[in-house]
């Protein structure tokens, strides 16, 4: 017990039945810091946070939990908001239908004899929007905000408790990089003021750009921790994975092909307000290529492939060809019969049925493929599925194991184990890396590499420019439903694409 | 880091993962032998006597229709409200066709089946094409065929129905075996008792014994049913034990297994042998039986029982991997409106009348019923076998609870108070696990 730390956490330890999540881990807070914490998917980080925001009663784990050099048993996340923690997930916990106001004082509501003080709450959250940069009337509902202003007002709901040690998981994982700059700037004034921050991130950079220090996690045990100005990318990516990363984009050199797929003339509009959302969209993917799709959040990235897809809009004009065939595609169904895949954005929303194992989701989409007159043959489920777990390296003691009970990085592989399962000539990635730590990227990285060599095209939407530009051979900027710039690998940087997403500048495609 | 096969470590995960599979299953025949044992003890085991055992299947068998349904609509991720109205109309025409048109019971029957069909095209269209949610439709139509049910009795009770159709609901299978007899002396006379009267009872056809009483000493067709029951459900588990380690997968520790396929050729064979010493097993419970096989099978092992978990679970992705969600859910309230018209048709032959209060609270006891056997109101989780069983046990608190003579106050507390506990429990060892 030391009372220069604002947390100590010492021998903490965890089993979910028979599995040990955590087992020693010891974890430091020093007040007034911006502590990270690394660690590959399912080292542990979750789990140790929802240990600290009482999510997981004392008693549910073995060790000991000090805030401010006082023993704290939580029973529940009210008992750890009382001392001050406050935690910020990667799912952003607001009420989509209530104002931005409600959502900051929600469950501490501020009354007047039993009454909520309509006046007093109003000019309370403008003082705190003020302090997290976000100049926005307080009665705007949430739904009306993008994810980037969602994650200022989380962070505000916090400053509301009055909360002292802020934790967030994946801050940034849906921002841009500008919303992202502006929450880490948020963040340095926060610590000026005193509040203590611990900060969970994949993204190297901005630990290296805000963090005083850092914890390490492996494998459900603290590796070490530093002064972040003790370590560099490279070194903290080795403490991390526990062996060296050579080169983080193994980008496999073009052996260009035979132009695959093919969109011409483009155009959607949105299925209820009638809006243009894409206008006039011509791209094409040879066989054996990447295409990366980069652009800011509502852009029209997502709408782009869900639409290809079939599953998104009314499609006013515009044609797609695979393999000079002309495609009709009405619904998903077809969409996967003509041999496009699409790994979507939000793995959890949209990508896997979270109650179901690994099995039935790795099969969800070719179940055909395994059945004879709609009973589906048991042993060719697990043989395919068993398949795919192995050559993806999926972690797991079982393919009857939940998918909601895997980490990230797992889940994604699951994913696109149901993809690969359809044979896709065509597979769309949307953000495939999201929220997945180093290690796995790289897996993720060679599996689509590999996917490459057997012709198929790939067509890879990213909001982080290090990967679009790492891993492409042709990256497309998107703008406002538009194509506004179209790059060989070579001639791109992060500039040239930010400005062509931002708007200000074109690059005419050749 | 796959585990080395064959580790003892391994060999844990698999009986544990297992375990943790079936586990609601189990829980749930343990609570539905602690509520048995309970009433056996209450009642100086009246509770668990052959007869009464028979009449509580029968009393659950419309029931048990109506919750295999509405396992497929909660999974599915919907609601159905309309059962028991659906399924009152539905028994109501079929006593209109007999009564006032002296339909036979042929026609009767499929006609009542159409009228289901087409009932529940009418709700699933309004689901999936107009996008109203299935508690709206369905209360509509609640409350709607409520009202129909007045319309086409004129308010009357409608009886009684031809004999061939009281079957459904009220008879057995053959006993086979016996022919009923009256019994005769050694010089061949009518033997006559007390009041006069010849005695009846049943003579096999194999020999002369005669056996007293108002049933044959064991029902033949039953037997045989138990006999293959039990063989293809020891060959089903032993062909899938065998075809997994054949392609190297996963399997329990042989005691394991065989104490498990045990353990439910016990089930059965007690089942079986309950209803051969009475007088058979009534046509409504062999309905059920089927009906439960049937949809089990659907529900495992089909695409279209894969694509409703999915659905529930998660119904963006699934159609993102390409699932015609609407079309599916069409099914499933079609699928719904012919299992509630049998379940009607059940009831009104039970009954021999179809009354302007038939099924009503019915879509209540088939939620619960499904809600108890561990069917998940969110969707995505629940197994027709579960709520089969949950159908068992509102019966068994329905028949225990009457034959204790218990206040009908009481009775609906009761039922009431079950249904939290058992999701409480059901809520609180998922947590654990």
């Amino acid at each position: 017990m030391n009372l220069a730390y604002a947390l100590e956490m010492k021998n903490i330890e965890k089993k979910f039945g028979p599995v040990t999540a955590l087992s020693e881990v010891n974890f430091c807070i020093k007040k007034g810091e911006i502590h990270a914490l690394c660690g590959e998917n399912g080292a542990g980080k979750s789990t140790l946070m929802k240990i600290l925001s009482g999510f997981y009663p004392n008693g549910d784990y073995e060790g000991e939990v000090f805030v401010n050099g006082i023993l704290q048993k939580f029973h529940n996340t009210t008992d750890s908001e009382r001392v001050g923690i406050s935690i910020i997930y990667q799912e952003l916990a607001l009420v989509k239908e209530l104002s931005i106001c409600e959502n900051i004082f929600l469950g501490h509501e501020k009354t007047k004899r039993g009454f909520i003080d309509w006046n007093l709450s109003h000019s309370l959250a403008k003082d705190v929007l003020k302090q997290v940069n976000l100049n926005m009337n307080p009665s705007t509902k949430i739904s009306e905000l993008g994810i980037g202003e969602q994650q200022l007002v989380e962070i505000a709901k916090a400053i509301a408790k009055n909360a002292n040690i802020l934790i967030l998981d994946e801050p940034t994982a849906a921002l841009t990089e500008s919303e992202a700059d502006n929450l880490l700037n948020i963040l340095k004034e926060l610590k000026k003021q005193g509040k203590t921050c611990i900060y969970i991130s994949h993204r190297l950079k901005e630990i290296f750009q805000i963090a005083d220090s850092v914890t390490i996690l492996r494998d459900g045990k603290t590796v070490s921790t530093h002064l972040c100005s003790e370590l560099n990318e490279e070194k903290l990516v080795t403490k991390m994975v526990g062996r060296e990363l050579t080169n983080i984009y193994p980008r496999k050199e073009l052996k260009k092909g035979p132009v695959a797929f093919e969109v011409k003339n483009w155009t959607v509009k949105h299925p209820e307000t009638g809006s243009k959302i894409l206008d006039d969209i011509n791209f094409s993917v040879h066989e054996g290529e990447i295409l990366g799709i980069a652009g800011l959040m509502g852009s029209g990235r997502t709408e782009l492939v869900t639409s290809l897809f079939g599953a998104f809009g009314v499609v006013t004009s515009g044609s797609v060809c695979l393999d000079g065939k002309k495609l009709n595609i009405k619904r998903e169904a077809d969409a996967i019969a003509a041999g496009i895949g699409l790994v979507s954005e939000d793995r959890k929303k949209n990508g896997l049925v979270l109650g179901m194992d690994i099995k039935q989701n790795t099969t969800l989409a070719s179940l055909r493929s395994i059945s004879n007159f709609g009973l589906i043959d048991d042993n060719k489920e697990i043989f395919s599925s068993r398949k795919y777990v192995r050559e993806l390296g999926i972690k797991t003691n079982s393919i009857e194991q939940y998918t909601g009970n895997l980490s990230g990085g797992n889940q994604q592989k699951v994913v696109l184990s149901k993809w690969l399962m359809t044979n896709p000539r065509v597979l769309i990635l949307d953000e495939p890396t999201r929220g997945i730590d180093v290690g796995a990227k790289y897996e993720i990285y060679s599996i689509i590499n590999h996917l490459l060599q057997n012709g198929v095209c790939i067509i890879m939407i990213s909001s982080e420019l290090p990967e679009v530009l790492g891993m492409s051979h042709r990256v497309i900027v998107m703008h406002e439903g538009k194509i506004n710039g179209e790059f060989h690998y070579q001639d791109a940087s992060q500039e040239k694409i930010m400005h062509c997403a931002t708007g200000t500048q074109f690059n005419t495609p050749r | 880091m796959p585990p080395e096969p064959n580790s003892t470590h391994h060999v844990k995960d698999v009986i544990f993962i297992s375990f943790k599979k079936n586990l609601r299953q189990y829980t749930m025949l343990i609570a539905l032998a602690v509520i048995w044992l309970v009433f056996t003890y209450l009642t100086g085991s009246l509770f668990l006597s052959p007869r009464n055992l028979s009449n509580l299947f029968l009393q659950s068998s419309t029931i048990g229709i109506l919750a295999i349904g509405m396992t497929l609509v909660l999974v599915s991720g919907h609601l159905d409200l309309s059962v028991g109205s659906v399924a009152g109309f539905v028994g109501a025409t079929a006593a209109v066709l007999q009564v006032n048109h002296n339909w036979s019971t042929g026609p009767t029957i499929i006609a009542s089946l159409i009228i289901g069909v087409v009932i529940g095209l009418w709700q699933g269209y309004w689901i999936s094409y107009r996008k109203i949610p299935a508690f709206i439709v369905t209360l509509s139509s609640m409350i709607a065929f409520r009202g129909a049910i007045l319309g086409i009795t004129g308010g009357r009770t409608l009886g009684p129905m031809n004999d061939n159709f009281k079957l459904v609901g009220q008879g057995y299978v053959p006993s086979l075996f016996f022919k009923p007899v009256t019994q005769l002396d050694a010089m061949g006379n009518v033997v006559k008792d007390s009041f006069g009267e010849p005695v009846s009872g049943f003579q096999s056809i194999f020999s002369n014994t005669f056996y007293m009483g108002d049933h044959p000493p064991f029902n033949g067709v039953t037997v045989l049913l138990a006999v293959v029951c039990i063989v293809s459900y020891i060959f089903f588990q032993l062909k899938k034990r065998n075809s997994r380690i054949k392609y190297g997968f996963d399997v329990l520790p042989g005691s394991f297994e065989f104490a498990r396929i045990f353990f439910f050729t016990l089930l059965i064979a007690a089942f079986f042998s309950v209803m051969a010493v009475y007088m058979g097993i009534p046509y409504a419970v062999l309905i059920v039986l089927i009906l439960g096989l049937v949809f089990s099978v659907l529900t495992n092992s089909t695409t279209f029982g894969r694509h409703l978990y999915a659905m529930g679970g998660n119904v963006e992705a699934a159609k993102l991997s390409g699932i015609n969600v609407k079309l599916r859910v069409l099914g499933v309230f079609v699928l719904m409106g012919l299992l509630t018209a049998i379940a009607g048709l059940v009831l009104t032959a039970r009954l021999n009348a179809a009354t302007t209060a038939a099924g009503q609270n019915f879509e209540l006891d088939a939620i619960s019923a499904a809600i108890i056997g561990g069917t998940s109101t969110m969707g995505g989780v629940g197994t027709v076998f579960g709520s089969i069983i949950g159908a068992l046990v509102m019966a068994s608190l329905d028949n225990g609870m009457s034959l204790l003579d218990l206040d009908i106050t009481w009775q609906y507390v009761v039922k009431g108070g079950i249904l939290l506990l058992a999701v409480w429990i059901d809520i609180s060892t998922r947590k654990k696990m």
